[in-house]
């Protein structure tokens, strides 16, 4: 399998405190890969590093074969990154179907001026969205809610629009941010699968960061354990469980199921 | 596509022929003191439209409309004056030769004083929208009283302190409301497509908007840009309207005007603002009697003059804090909601299919 | 220029750069504890300059009497206007309560200028307080004296209060981290209150001397320096009360020496600041004391 992400020596320093050091991680395409540790481990800023919301202090992201570091966030969404918000991020006032849609403005082949004037090219490329998102949210199964404010609809289906929003953007790779938080068991592993079918249809590369032992363990084929921004341990969720040392800075320590 | 997409099309041109010739008629018959305080109010509009783009839907809290509106007012009263009237009136020192004989019509000179005050809303934008809220909010404030300082201070082009005089004056409604029309049409067409979502998206959530690849500073710009340019506009029709203009008119207190309107109209609503600029232009010429002398029960009363700003300031208070929506809200007036009163559905299924 | 002029303007620059400072130090605190520019702020000094005037001329009475109740009053104007405008929008967007701010301002403007006239008037210097010094060829009132060591004694009691009282340290805490000091029992409202109280105060004694300085007082007399103090607090680092010292001192000296040395500028006079502003957000949006060392109030 090609190389698809790659960190070399990537760290993170805030005001003299190492957020993340010497952090090296190799994504394949196609590979679902977790990365856990207790709270306060680095792992959202290594969401933020990648995707270019922090500039590191020192190292690099390399992406498909570009040295993406230091790129703007909207250039990494453009290249094929995309993410979720480990505190849900929706756009307030739109409906569903708009929220989906603002993913698609960059792809769009017409000018403001076009759109003023309305002529055909930028009806046409608009109408074209249109369908597609349509259809996306068709696939996620958000078909019916499509014309509802966004932040009228129950917890889980926000967490999945913020899903389907990130694969409008048309994504090789993505960065999912504690996508179960706040979920009952059950529901837990109904997103779960939800992921493994998403991956499968749209063809992805996922990186998630999960709290939820059971469902990483359950999904992804290999795990970072991130332990106050260092690299504690790198491996299959069997060698995982078994890793000494993560189970005792990590599992020891704090609530193995929370 | 929205079976009720023609009719609606019909009934927005039968709105606009209606008004045009509701202008045309008015014209006609109405004495000139109401027809100025239309055109106030048209001015206004704009503004205050202008406005709402930028703090109501991009969420940018600017308040330099008042600086860029000094320059389309300059541009065109320097275009249009007659050569002879500068002469006489630049004294202190005169006009530099390039402007002096310079005669342009009024429609172009319009446009220009947009475009210059577009020039200058991009290049303070540049380094100003790397800021946020109050920040920003001060930074804005300070570039429009740099523009009024420097108007003030650059005599061989503006005259200075005394300011313009003479000014062509233009008091067809048609200008007036004819430009306050294209620009409700032009703004809205904007917010309904892919880039007014894009602001909103800003608005709403700027990181989240990052994510979803929206460039945030070029979008920032963009909508400061179209701002600016229609403050120019409205600022070239403000000194049509009043023929003499100096710098003092446009401090900050002007953008406080404008402020209140969008926040009375409320924040994301464009025909918010337009009822806004309307009522707004309407009570400021019935309150005028709170600031003559009047006599109440055999009681002389003398005229207090500010009251009128007092009563203002209030209101605005009052609306931020006990009904911060505003009038609107982010609602538009829209045909489906007058088609619904009417008892024709339309609802959801109207809008499926329908992409602006 | 003659040394004479010279020791002149560097006389006016301290006195303008004390009165920046004193006025800063309002910005600064109420900034660093909710984050918010009080426009009001700049009113507070008008307000008190009227009272004053009032005081001495119309009720005549002695000028320390009038002082104490235009600080007075002006400091419980100032708490009232946190109560009735700021506080019930604490969980509002900042753009409202930007606007309420706005808001304020302009009405204590325009009830100014109803109640008193716009035409501005001669504030009267009290006799006491005012003489003229004169040394050598140079001559000054004492003010140039009396403003730059009353501010230095206000700054010094300000910091003490800061740093030493239980008070202070509230008002430290509360601005490091709203929620957990609510938590930790602190009464949130109260020190908010408090901050007001100082940052109004300060204003008013501010507003007073200004008027002294330069005797004349107008319903808009607050709107520039108000502004300019702003962008002093902003200098120096905002939420640091040496800083807006700092930045004041350094806003006035440029300004009289801009005027001074360049005299062909001296329109533009009021547009420095602004400039000033304006690069200090591009290139070092911390202000001189930058964030990290900056000691939040």
């Amino acid at each position: 399998m090609a190389e698809l992400l790659r960190t070399e020596h990537l760290s993170m320093e805030f005001g003299g405190l190492r957020a993340v050091s010497d952090l090296a991680i190799t994504i394949s395409e196609g590979e679902i890969i977790g990365l856990i540790g207790p709270n306060g481990a680095g792992k959202t800023t290594v969401f933020n590093v990648i995707t270019g919301v922090y500039r590191p202090t020192t190292g690099k992201v390399v992406f498909a074969g570009d040295d993406i570091t230091g790129w703007r966030p909207d250039q990494i969404t453009e290249r094929g990154i995309a993410r979720t918000f480990q505190n849900i991020r929706l756009f307030e006032t739109m409906s569903v179907l708009e929220n989906v849609m603002i993913a698609k403005h960059v792809r769009l082949k017409a000018t403001l001026s076009e759109a003023i004037l309305g002529l055909p090219r930028y009806g046409k490329a608009r109408q074209q969205h249109y369908q597609e998102c349509l259809e996306l949210l068709e696939k996620v199964q958000l078909d019916d809610v499509a014309f509802e404010q966004a932040t009228s609809l129950p917890y889980g289906k926000q967490r999945r629009l913020e899903i389907a929003r990130a694969l409008a953007t048309e994504p090789q790779l993505l960065l999912l941010d504690e996508p179960a938080a706040g979920m009952n068991p059950q529901e837990s592993l109904e997103l779960m699968e939800f992921v493994k079918r998403i991956r499968q249809e749209f063809d992805l590369t996922v990186f998630m960061i999960e709290h939820h032992m059971e469902v990483v363990m359950g999904v992804c084929q290999r795990i970072y354990v991130l332990d106050y921004g260092v690299t504690l341990a790198e491996g299959n969720p069997e060698e995982i469980q078994n890793n000494e040392k993560v189970i005792e800075a990590y599992l020891g320590a704090v609530d193995i199921d929370a | 596509m929205d079976k009720h997409a023609k009719l609606k099309f019909i009934l927005t041109l039968l709105v606009v022929l209606v008004s045009f010739g509701a202008l045309y008629i008015a014209q006609g018959t109405m004495n000139s003191f109401y027809i100025r305080v239309l055109n106030l109010a048209a001015i206004y509009a704009i503004l205050a439209l202008s406005l709402n783009l930028i703090l109501g839907f991009t969420g940018m809290f600017s308040l330099g409309h008042a600086g860029f509106m000094c320059i389309g007012s300059y541009v065109a009263g320097i275009l249009t004056m007659s050569p002879a009237s500068k002469e006489i009136i630049y004294f202190m020192e005169p006009i530099h030769p390039l402007l002096a004989n310079v005669q342009w019509p009024i429609l172009p000179a319009i446009l220009l004083g947009g475009i210059i005050a577009a020039l200058f809303g991009f290049m303070i934008g540049f380094p100003a929208l790397r800021l946020r809220d109050d920040y920003l909010a001060i930074a804005t404030l300070g570039f429009a009283e740099i523009i009024r300082i420097v108007v003030t201070n650059v005599i061989p082009i503006t005259n200075g302190a005394l300011g313009l005089k003479n000014i062509p004056s233009v008091d067809s409604l048609l200008v007036y409301w004819g430009c306050a029309i294209v620009t409700l049409i032009v703004l809205m067409r904007i917010i309904n497509s892919s880039w007014g979502y894009a602001f909103k998206a800003i608005r709403d959530n700027e990181i989240a908007a990052q994510a979803m690849g929206i460039n945030i500073f070029k979008h920032k710009l963009l909508s400061f840009t179209i701002g600016a340019f229609f403050a120019g506009i409205a600022g070239a029709l403000m000194a049509f309207l009043i023929t003499s203009i100096d710098p003092t008119m446009y401090r900050f207190t002007f953008t406080f005007q404008i402020l209140l309107i969008v926040v009375l109209g409320g924040m994301g609503s464009l025909s918010g603002s337009v009822i806004a600029a309307v009522i707004f232009s309407i009570l400021m010429e019935v309150l005028r009697f709170v600031e003559q002398p009047m006599n109440l029960l055999g009681l002389e009363i003398s005229g207090i003059p500010g009251m009128r700003m007092v009563i203002f300031s209030l209101g605005l208070l009052l609306i931020i804090l006990f009904y911060r929506r505003g009038l609107m809200g982010t609602n538009e007036f829209n045909w489906n909601w007058v088609l619904n009163r009417l008892g024709i559905k339309t609802s959801h299924q109207g809008k499926r299919g329908e992409a602006n | 220029m003659s040394p004479d002029i010279f020791l002149q303007n560097v006389a006016n620059s301290i006195t303008l750069g004390s009165l920046y400072a004193l006025i800063a130090i309002g910005y600064t605190m109420v900034y660093g504890i909710i984050r918010l520019i009080n426009f009001a702020h700049a009113d507070l000094l008008m307000v008190a300059a009227y009272i004053a005037f009032y005081g001495m001329l119309v009720f005549t009475l002695p000028w320390y009497i009038s002082f104490a109740i235009a600080i007075v009053l002006t400091t419980l104007l100032g708490v009232t206007i946190e109560r009735v405008a700021y506080r019930p929008l604490r969980s509002a967007p900042r753009i409202s309560v930007l606007i309420s701010a706005i808001g304020v301002s302009f009405l204590l403007q325009n009830l100014g200028i109803v109640a008193l006239g716009a035409r501005p008037k001669p504030f009267p210097r009290p006799d006491d307080l005012v003489w003229n010094i004169q040394l050598g060829n140079v001559s000054f009132l004492s003010l140039t004296i009396l403003i730059p060591v009353v501010t230095i004694i206000l700054l010094l009691m300000v910091t003490f209060m800061v740093k030493k009282t239980k008070m202070g340290i509230a008002m430290r805490a509360v601005s490091r981290d709203f929620e957990t000091s609510s938590l930790m029992a602190v009464n949130v409202n109260k020190v908010i209150g408090a901050t007001f109280a100082v940052g109004s105060a300060l204003a008013a004694i501010g507003g007073i001397m200004w008027s002294m300085q330069y005797p004349q007082v107008d319903p808009l007399m607050g709107l520039f320096p108000g502004l300019k103090c702003f962008i002093a607090a902003v200098m120096g680092g905002i939420g640091s009360i040496p800083g807006a010292m700092i930045g004041g001192f350094i806003l006035g000296i440029c300004e009289v020496m801009l005027v001074a040395f360049m005299p062909e500028l001296s329109g533009y006079r009021d547009a420095f600041a602004f400039v000033v502003l304006i690069l200090i957000l591009l290139f070092r949006p911390g202000g001189i004391l930058g964030e990290n060392v900056v000691e939040k109030v």
